[in-house]
């Protein structure tokens, strides 16, 4: 089945500063299950690309296999998508982003996805600092194919077959940590207030901006025995602080006590500003985050919200040295050197 | 005792420890006949392995031309005493056996059927040389000025050669030429020179360039447009990226910012290096990778993924023998297969098959070409001779002002004027290829979502079966137009009941095999493939030969294989003539299968069907 929205504008609909409605980043009604987290997270992607005013076909959106994966297609109907291979989006989308880098990455992908298929993928996209955003939608089951175990689960958790999973569970907020991405975040798909900013930061982050979102599969993994379902997870939550994403026309505001802030600017100039709940938590420091993340886990707790990030990243571009302007964009003049060149060549061939 | 007596027709070959810089004191030896006016052609033979273990390195000379491997040697220069018995036994009757005679010869290794000759080189580099890093390089430079005045080899294309290949470091020419000249005093003041081989100057080499294939498919790469390559390193295609990097380091830089315009990613490993050449390719640019063996079976499920969203991927394969612990380091043809139906699902991908460097860098160009008007992944299939020997060829050439044939893309401005709903995968000109767009090109038209085959011609997702049969029976047509599209078999000769069809590495023997018939009296016509999906010449030339032989370097008779599943053509039809050691196949083999099947008796020939005479 294929669905259409009906296609009519209500005249008073808020427009963002191109004219658009926030009608005009949705994609095509979701066929996930009613209730998937999933849907909630396409939903915070549209309402923050929506409120940056992105225009919609700068946009290219990459995924792997999944539930997760499939999401691309219910959000920014004018961009270009891509449902790749199981595990493998990291490579297409290093590759699309090398061919131009002008447009903005977004980057979908499963807990099973990512962590397991695909951690040597995602692992070297990192290393590699590509300026793209990753979502994880992670409700550490596989959901495509009915609801196995994943490598994020965690110990003692139970699924709705009911068995608790034995083995220890991998947190890739963790791991994206030690590996040097330059954005790291977690957040939960019901936590909408806190993940809209999120996003919008991730977005602009110039470099691989990593964000862990806690999904709850309804279908398989949301029984009272499961650490990734809405009752277990709302229940142990604790965030970093509120994040606030104020765009670079836009000045702060508000005025926020010192030392329970954080300020970071980002390259494009639009400010990220966390209103810290923990005063531990220093978020230009790898090591503060991993220790606070333990920390949490060791209360029963999940630390959500901006975890780390370096304002200062260079991305693959910039390390390898490419030209400013998209390489698909340079033509026959840019690319050959004709049969002089050859000319040359050949005689010192001879 | 027999002396063999040849003119610029003989084979020599080297025996080297590796990582001792034989390579390049035997690329001088090479390149010297050549610079000499005659047709060589050398081949490296060497070990999965860097240091310590055997190498040889073998010259075919041959003033008619003929540059296919020959087998047999008729002068060996031995400077490992690893391989030495071995080596003595591999030199034919009344050939020649050049040895390091600084400490004498094992008496059981001497055979009295061929001619010895020592010259000490240990001791003359011990006499000369303090440091024994030189003593080692210039043990290799003697035993060339050595084969100079037994081979009879104007001394001063040597020196020119040493002079071109030290140009800026100059210092360095001197000593190189003094110990061409030990070599070469020693062996005139101790053997009657030149011995019964020697060479002549002669004017068979006209134009042509000494290049491996892999380097003329990098320059190709470039050329052609490429922007990025992703690769993952395996012998014997490690050298096309190199080469890549290579050249665009000196032609790919941006003259104002100093940036590059290319990208060259070393990835994690073969899937990902495809993945990376996929997603690129779906962006607009040109990207490439260059694999072997085991990385082909690693990107299988993406080359499916590339047939079925029909995204141009370019993938050069330089085969080799067997898995990576089979014998990386030798040559083959044997991923024809593996390549033509790689992935899942119903599959088939256009494969090339180049025979020179020439068409190495010829037809890499030409894959973006291919890749991009057909919107499928191109498969050029080389292997190791080819890639990293240097070969003979042509100059390479490049028509100014050729435009790239980037497809059937639309612009931002053709989406604005379209009235009609754009749709990814509809067949509006019935040669069964659609029309596609780039991310970003227009905010509200042509944007579609890219997946496998869940999905309709306007790239919505569907799972309705009639839906998936339209759009397999669109790639079978598209697959028509392919065979029209890709580059025609090379045909020579006509009329003839007797043909045989080659490929690749198989072309200069075949050739010479089909001389030496000509002058026992069978006439044999010839077909080259050039690419897959075959085009009718093929199924015309099967058909019009009583017998059809099929030459191949593999076991499984691949190609064979693919001509009886493609063609109308039965397998009782086609005689293979296989070739997998590992070595180039030789014409002496193609030669005397022929000439087996040809005059033995119990053979029938293969087209007698009553009534299928015309
Ligand atoms: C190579 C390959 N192996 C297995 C599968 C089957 N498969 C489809 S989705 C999936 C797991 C997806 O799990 P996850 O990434 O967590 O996504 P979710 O459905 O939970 O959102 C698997 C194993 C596949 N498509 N490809
Ligand atoms: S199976 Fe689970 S993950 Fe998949 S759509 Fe349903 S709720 Fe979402
Ligand atoms: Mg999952």
């Amino acid at each position: 089945m294929t669905y259409q929205r009906p296609n009519f504008r209500h005249p008073n609909l808020p427009v963002n500063e191109l004219g658009y409605t926030r009608k005009d980043y949705e994609g095509a009604l979701s066929t996930l299950c009613a209730g998937c987290g999933h849907d909630s997270i396409s939903a915070a992607i549209v309402q923050a690309c929506f409120e940056m005013s992105i225009e919609p076909h700068k946009v290219a959106k990459l995924s792997g296999i999944g539930c997760s994966s499939k999401t691309p297609t219910y959000f920014l109907g004018n961009s270009h998508g891509f449902n790749s291979v199981h595990g493998r989006m990291p490579s297409v989308a290093t590759g699309a982003n090398l061919a131009n880098r002008e447009m903005i990455y977004v980057g979908v992908s499963g807990d099973g996805d990512t962590a397991s298929i695909g951690m040597g993928q995602f692992t070297h996209a990192v290393r590699r600092n590509l300026n793209m955003m990753y979502v994880v939608e992670n409700n550490g089951c596989y959901g495509l194919t009915k609801g196995q175990d994943s490598a994020t689960a965690d110990v003692g958790s139970a699924s709705k077959k009911g068995e608790p999973n034995p083995f220890e569970p991998i947190d890739l907020a963790s791991v994206a940590l030690q590996l040097g991405a330059t954005f790291v975040a977690r957040s939960f798909s019901g936590d909408r207030a806190q993940l809209v900013p999120l996003i919008k930061a991730a977005i602009s982050h110039r470099g691989f901006a990593f964000i862990d979102v806690i999904s709850p599969c309804v279908t398989f993994n949301n029984n009272p025995a499961s650490t990734k379902g809405y009752e277990h997870v709302r229940d142990h939550l604790a965030a970093t602080g509120t994040v606030d994403f104020v765009p670079v026309k836009q000045e702060i505001t508000t005025s926020y006590p010192e030392g329970e802030s954080q300020e970071v600017t980002l390259h494009d100039g639009s400010v990220v500003h966390l209103q810290k709940a923990d005063p531990e938590l220093d978020i230009n420091s790898r090591r503060s985050a991993l220790r606070l993340i333990k920390d949490y886990k060791a209360k029963d707790q999940i630390l959500t919200g901006l975890l780390f990030m370096d304002e200062d990243s260079r991305d693959l571009h910039e390390i390898i040295g490419t030209s400013n302007k998209p390489l698909r964009s340079l033509n026959e003049s840019d690319l050959c050197p004709g049969q002089k060149v050859l000319d040359n060549l050949n005689e010192s061939l001879r | 005792m027999n002396r063999i007596q040849a003119v610029n027709d003989f084979v020599i070959k080297f025996a080297n420890v590796n990582g001792t810089g034989s390579a390049s004191a035997n690329n001088m030896f090479a390149k010297a006949l050549f610079r000499m006016g005659l047709p060589v052609s050398p081949k490296n033979i060497f070990p999965s392995n860097i240091q310590g273990l055997p190498t040889w390195f073998e010259v075919r000379v041959n003033e008619k031309g003929y540059l296919g491997r020959r087998g047999g040697v008729d002068i060996m220069v031995c400077v490992n005493p690893q391989s030495m018995a071995k080596d003595i036994r591999e030199v034919e009757p009344g050939g020649y056996f050049l040895y390091d005679s600084s400490k004498p010869l094992d008496i059981r290794m001497v055979r009295s059927d061929i001619n010895m000759i020592g010259v000490p080189l240990t001791d003359i580099c011990t006499r000369e040389y303090a440091d024994p890093r030189q003593r080692q390089l210039f043990r290799n430079i003697i035993y060339v000025g050595a084969l100079a005045a037994l081979l009879d080899i104007e001394f001063d294309v040597l020196t020119g050669i040493v002079s071109d290949q030290f140009r800026g470091k100059e210092k360095l020419v001197v000593p190189n030429v003094h110990a061409l000249e030990l070599g070469y005093h020693y062996a005139r003041e101790n053997y009657e020179c030149p011995i019964g081989i020697r060479v002549e100057r002669r004017n068979e080499v006209g134009d042509k360039i000494l290049i491996d294939g892999n380097t003329a498919a990098s320059l190709g790469a470039i050329y052609g447009g490429a922007t990025v390559a992703a690769w993952y390193p395996i012998t014997p295609s490690t050298s096309v990226v190199d080469g890549f990097d290579k050249y665009c380091k000196r032609l790919r830089i941006d003259p104002g910012s100093g940036n590059k315009n290319y990208a060259i990613v070393q990835a994690e490993d073969e899937l990902a290096a495809i993945g990376m050449v996929i997603g690129a390719s779906w962006n607009g640019a040109r990207a490439f990778t260059a694999t072997s063996g085991p990385g082909i079976s690693l990107m299988s499920e993406f080359l499916g993924l590339a047939y079925f969203a029909e995204i141009p991927t370019v993938l050069i394969d330089v085969q080799r023998a067997g898995p990576s612990t089979g014998m990386p380091t030798r040559t083959q043809q044997s991923d024809v297969l593996a390549c033509a139906y790689a992935s899942h699902g119903d599959t088939k991908q256009v494969l090339l098959f180049p025979s020179t460097p020439k068409e190495c860098f010829d037809m890499t160009a030409e894959a973006f070409d291919l890749a991009e008007t057909l919107q499928t992944p191109i498969i050029m299939l080389t292997d190791l001779d080819l890639g990293m020997n240097d070969n003979m060829s042509e100059p390479l050439t490049w028509e100014d002002g050729r435009q790239y044939k980037r497809g059937k893309v639309l612009n931002e401005e053709q989406l604005e004027n379209m009235s009609e709903r754009f749709g990814r995968y509809l067949d509006s000109d019935g040669d069964g290829i659609p029309y596609r767009t780039y991310p970003g090109t227009h905010p509200t038209k042509g944007a579609f979502f890219t997946r496998g085959t869940s999905r309709d011609e306007y790239a919505v997702y569907t799972e309705d079966g009639a839906e998936y049969e339209k759009n397999m029976q669109r790639l079978l047509k598209k697959w028509e137009t392919a065979k029209d599209t890709v580059p025609a078999p090379e045909i020579i000769g006509t009329g003839n009941s007797v043909g045989v069809i080659h490929f690749g590495t198989s072309a200069d023997s075949t050739m010479e095999a089909i001389d030496y018939l000509a002058e026992e009296g069978i006439k044999v016509d010839s077909l080259r493939l050039k690419a897959f999906p075959f085009n009718k010449a093929v199924d015309d030339f099967i058909a019009s030969h009583d017998t059809v032989f099929v030459i191949e370097q593999n076991r499984d008779a691949q190609m064979k294989s693919l001509l009886v599943n493609e063609c109308e053509v039965s397998p009782k039809d086609l005689i293979s003539i296989l070739n997998y050691d590992g070595m180039p196949i030789t014409a002496r083999k193609i030669h005397e299968r022929i000439v087996a099947v040809v005059r033995g008796d119990n053979v029938t020939p293969l087209h007698k069907k009553a009534g299928n005479k015309e």
